[in-house]
């Protein structure tokens, strides 16, 4: 059996900072990963991050994610597993089992557990909605940015948050056609300078519609129209208020959830906070769960966004190595920035519904 | 289809390599997901659903959901998301749940 001191599992934003903070702390790392490369979602955010300078602030997320893997990859107290799944958390020794490149089956031990595995997308129910061509937002932007594929020629997006606004722009950087952005709610969920971009470029952007259903082609069995209809104040549909559209692409961008399994494996006390995403673990202010040594970050930790998964990496990574007896000097300093940090990310109206979840979830 | 000329992004593809979907011969890239090489070959039906036979494609593609599954070389449900393509590999649509051999 492999021993190490602190495994981090999954090596997106959170992961790839916790490793690093923990690192620079002196503790030895082991990032497991279960792709061929680091970097997680930040390999296919073309846009400009926000924030201040700490996190990037104004640096596309690709080069983020360039950024801080090759800082992983050239820090030998961190070691990289790539091709790793972690298919099981075993609580009554603290074991991970990992399945390396689908073909050998590893035991680690850890000390300490950074979980990171990020999140998964949701799906929307209406008439015929698992025909091929309605993706996920995310596997939209994975086919065309880093695949170099897109993903057909007209498109419906459905959803007006941040991840429907900035694929819709993707979109359109590719040259495909966005025929519309529709959103049941009443107004635009995302931020003002990414609907602007859209709606600049001659995009509607159609609160209060849904999905009604979808068609496909006969011959090929691929979707072919899409079906929209208006929604009441109370999310009722509106008879009669029927839009057919002519898209071979569904694009639903209507939230994630963490992907929260290793954390029930290791018996952390789950809570489901709709404001994050659904089911995420209680925990405290140093990102540990209520299993002891088992520490969650990002959006598996309740799904919010990159700068602060990163934040909260940083956190996580300071506070397990620290629980080890590892301090360079700087933890104390450290510590109380990322703290502020995440508190200045969350302030203000537009973090009002992470504060809200946050609440039901930190002791 | 590829895309060719991108204002930010620049794509590092593999070698050409030719494989077969359901005895047809098509192009991809080497150690692309076999996902996009269909994709770009205009395939976007998959596989077909255990009791409805209904079409699906892929939903994530990160190897999450499992809309995805194929036979490849013979081995039914491979997520060909993530899967990499492969000089020769023989994909074909999967009906139901694949027999394991």
């Amino acid at each position: 059996m492999k021993k190490t001191e602190i495994a981090v599992i999954g090596g997106g934003p959170a992961g790839l900072m916790a490793s690093l903070a923990a690192a620079e702390m002196g503790a030895r790392v082991t990032l497991i990963d279960r792709n061929s490369r680091l970097g997680g979602q930040l390999v296919k955010q073309t846009h400009m991050f926000f924030g201040s300078e700490k996190e990037y602030a104004s640096i596309r997320g690709i080069d983020i994610g360039k950024i801080l893997s090759a800082e992983v990859l050239k820090n030998p107290r961190i070691e990289t597993m790539l091709d790793s799944t972690v298919i099981g958390y075993y609580p009554d020794d603290g074991v991970l089992g990992v399945e390396v490149e689908e073909k050998t089956f590893v035991k680690i031990k850890p000390e300490k557990v950074i979980v990171a595995t990020g999140a998964s997308e949701k799906f929307l129910p209406f008439e015929n909605n698992d025909l091929p061509g309605i993706y996920g937002a995310g596997a939209v932007q994975t086919l065309m940015n880093e695949h170099g594929v897109i993903p057909g020629d007209n498109v419906l997006m459905v959803g007006a948050g941040n991840i429907g606004l900035i694929v819709s722009y993707q979109l359109m950087q590719a040259g495909v056609n966005v025929k519309a952005i529709i959103d049941a709610a009443p107004n635009i969920g995302g931020y003002w300078v990414h609907a602007s971009k859209v709606a600049r470029l001659g995009v509607p952007i159609m609160t209060s519609y849904t999905v009604k259903a979808a068609y496909a082609n006969e011959l090929t069995g691929a979707l072919e129209r899409a079906v929209i209809w208006q929604v009441d104040n109370k999310w009722q549909p509106i008879p009669g208020t029927e839009k057919v559209l002519k898209v071979d692409v569904i694009c639903i961008s209507v939230g994630l959830s963490p992907l929260a399994e290793i954390l029930w494996q290791a018996g952390c006390k789950m809570k489901y906070v709709p404001q994050l995403g659904g089911h995420v673990a209680l925990r405290n202010e140093n990102m540990e769960t209520t299993v002891p040594g088992v520490y969650v970050a990002g959006d598996v930790a309740g799904v919010e966004e990159a700068s602060s998964a990163m934040i909260e990496g940083r956190l996580a990574g300071l506070n397990a190595a620290k629980s080890l007896g590892y301090d360079n000097g700087t933890f104390n300093e450290k510590r109380r920035e990322a703290l502020e940090q995440l508190e200045s990310l969350r302030s203000g109206p537009v973090g009002e519904k992470i504060r809200q979840g946050l609440a039901q979830l930190v002791s | 289809m590829r895309i060719v000329k991108h204002p930010i992004l620049s794509f590092e593809r593999g070698r050409e390599v030719e494989f077969t979907f359901d005895g047809r011969k098509m192009k991809g890239y080497e150690g692309e997901p076999i996902a996009a090489a269909l994709h770009d070959n205009g395939v976007r039906v998959l596989s077909y659903s255990k009791h409805l036979h209904r079409a699906r494609g892929f939903y994530c593609a990160i190897g999450n959901c499992s809309s995805c599954l194929m036979t490849v070389n013979g081995e039914p449900n491979v997520r060909v998301c993530t899967e990499k393509l492969r000089e020769g590999m023989v994909v074909e649509t999967q009906k139901g749940r694949g027999d394991i051999k």
